[in-house]
């Protein structure tokens, strides 16, 4: 338990402290929200979808939460490189806690920066639908996270250094969020993208917070919460596995 | 024979590492005496790192034996790991946590309770002369004070055996100096048994009790520095080590490690 807990302060104090990430990963999701919410705004209220930001927003939150979630899972090799990884698999606790600190730790960290671009998305012109919906959005803003970070940890327990980064942005993140619905609706939707977007795990984190801060959803809410918790605790599988696996 | 196999903290039987195809740890075996200071002495690439990772459960052995305190690395993971502490040759530290957190960190993971580890953490770092930075973050530490803070690291769930690969690399001579005058002091006073690797002739001969001189993942020879130079005909150390090891000039692979530290050497 205590395990846990000081690998979840450590994750936390590290994102604290360093103000240019804060910063730094709150850019893209702004550029998003004010750039496409209102450029495609005219054409998707003449289509007759309504609030373009109305239905951005969610997607957008979603996608800070999922890209800064991949990250600190991604982190593990950072740690590695600098030597630090080391340090926690020479002691004698279960590689299962280190992992799941981190996660923990991460998605935490995720959540908060989730929240800080829902504040953003208001001065865009998104009003959530009450007070009730922000609080039923963290849960699930918190499971979407641990998913990703999990699946970050997945994959940096295999590779042993940074230069695979971007690669692992442009073909996994990138069409992640892409294909999830989250910048366009899912119905009428070609078959082939349809399947795609269906088995694509962020999109049932963006609609499990359309959900929750709109009201309008493509699923309902316990469909979005059971998935993302099923795809949780695979994920969570699979990286402790391979991260038991390391060896330096 | 008997004796020494009771007295004995480390004991390795036939301990092969093979990376495929290329045999890195070839078939040693050797033995620490309880309290003594053991050097494994050899060039770069000799396979010094390979069998302390081995040692202290970061690999897995691909033949061979070994006991860590009476502990197998391979079964008893967790046994093994409590037993030693280890400072590793490249600085393993979280370079955005301050000195004090680095070891509060430490200490949850083998679980020093936290009055213990409030007492110890003020003693350690007294000890080597960084108790007036414990707040200051690693990142803002020269490599000595690193190596220190790393020594005191190590030392804080009072292991029976301290690992310590190439510890003096990159210092300077009034830091090593300092540096063995603590490691020493420990195993006179504490009376824990050091396993220390090194490429400096004369640390081995300075400070170790036993010398085992590796090459080529093989171990050559092994005795006390004396001995060592008796067996050669040598007058110092340094002559019977080159006699044993050649004179050809060891190349080591860069890892990723190294390019990424000279990558972040450059850019600040």
């Amino acid at each position: 338990m205590n395990t846990i807990y000081i690998l979840w302060l450590r994750q936390l104090k590290r994102f604290i402290r360093s103000k240019a990430r804060i910063v730094g990963s709150l850019g893209q999701p702004i550029l998003f929200l004010f750039a496409l919410g209102f450029g495609f705004g005219p054409t998707f209220a003449k289509a007759g979808e309504g609030n373009y930001i109305q239905f951005l927003a969610p997607g957008v939150i979603a996608m800070s939460v999922l890209f800064s979630a991949v990250f600190f899972g991604i982190e593990i090799i950072w740690d590695r490189q600098f030597g630090f990884l080391k340090e926690t698999l020479v002691a004698p606790v279960s590689r299962f806690y280190i992992m799941l600190g981190r996660t923990l730790g991460g998605a935490t960290v995720s959540c908060i920066q989730g929240l800080i671009v829902l504040l953003i998305s208001t001065v865009a012109g998104f009003r959530p639908v009450s007070i009730l919906g922000i609080i039923l959005a963290l849960p699930i803003m918190f499971m979407g996270a641990i998913v990703f970070t999990a699946l970050g940890t997945a994959i940096a327990s295999k590779l042993e250094d940074m230069h695979v980064f971007q690669m692992i942005m442009n073909f996994i993140i990138m069409p992640l969020f892409f294909l999830s619905g989250a910048l366009f609706p899912l119905k009428n939707l070609p078959p082939a993208l349809d399947v795609i977007t269906h088995l694509n795990p962020m999109t049932y984190a963006v609609d499990g917070l359309r959900a929750a801060l709109t009201g309008t959803s493509h699923f309902s809410v316990i469909t979005d919460m059971g998935a993302l918790t099923g795809i949780a605790f695979v994920f969570l599988l699979i990286g402790s596995y391979l991260f038991s696996k390391i060896e330096l | 024979m008997i004796k020494r196999k009771i007295d004995s903290i480390i004991s390795v039987s036939k301990l092969s590492k093979k990376y495929n195809g290329f045999t890195a740890v070839d078939s040693i075996s050797f033995s620490v005496r309880k309290g003594e200071i053991f050097a494994f002495l050899g060039p770069n690439g000799a396979g010094k790192t390979t069998t302390i990772k081995m040692l202290t459960t970061l690999l897995s052995p691909t033949s061979g034996s070994i006991s860590v305190n009476g502990f197998d690395p391979k079964r008893d993971q967790n046994d093994v790991r409590k037993s030693f502490g280890i400072v590793f040759q490249d600085p393993s530290l979280d370079d955005e946590l301050t000195a004090r957190e680095n070891l509060d960190f430490h200490g949850v993971l083998y679980s020093v309770p936290s009055d213990v580890r409030k007492i110890r953490i003020k003693e350690l770092l007294t000890f080597v002369e960084l108790w007036d930075r414990k707040d200051s973050f690693v990142k803002t530490f020269s490599g000595g004070m690193k190596r220190r803070l790393e020594i005191a690291r190590g030392l804080l769930h009072h292991p029976k055996i301290f690992f310590l690969d190439e510890p003096t690399i990159g210092l300077d001579p009034q830091t090593r100096n300092k540096l063995w005058a603590y490691i020493k002091e420990l195993n006179k006073k504490e009376g824990i048994t050091i396993f220390f690797t090194t490429h400096y002739i004369e640390e081995a001969e300075k400070v170790a009790d036993t010398v085992a001189v590796i090459d080529h993942g093989k171990i050559l020879t092994k005795g006390s520095p004396v001995q060592l130079k008796q067996e050669t005909a040598s007058t110092t150390l340094e002559e019977s080590f080159l006699k044993l090891t050649g004179h050809e000039i060891r190349e080591e692979e860069g890892t990723v490690v190294d390019r990424m530290r000279m990558f972040r050497r450059h850019r600040k």
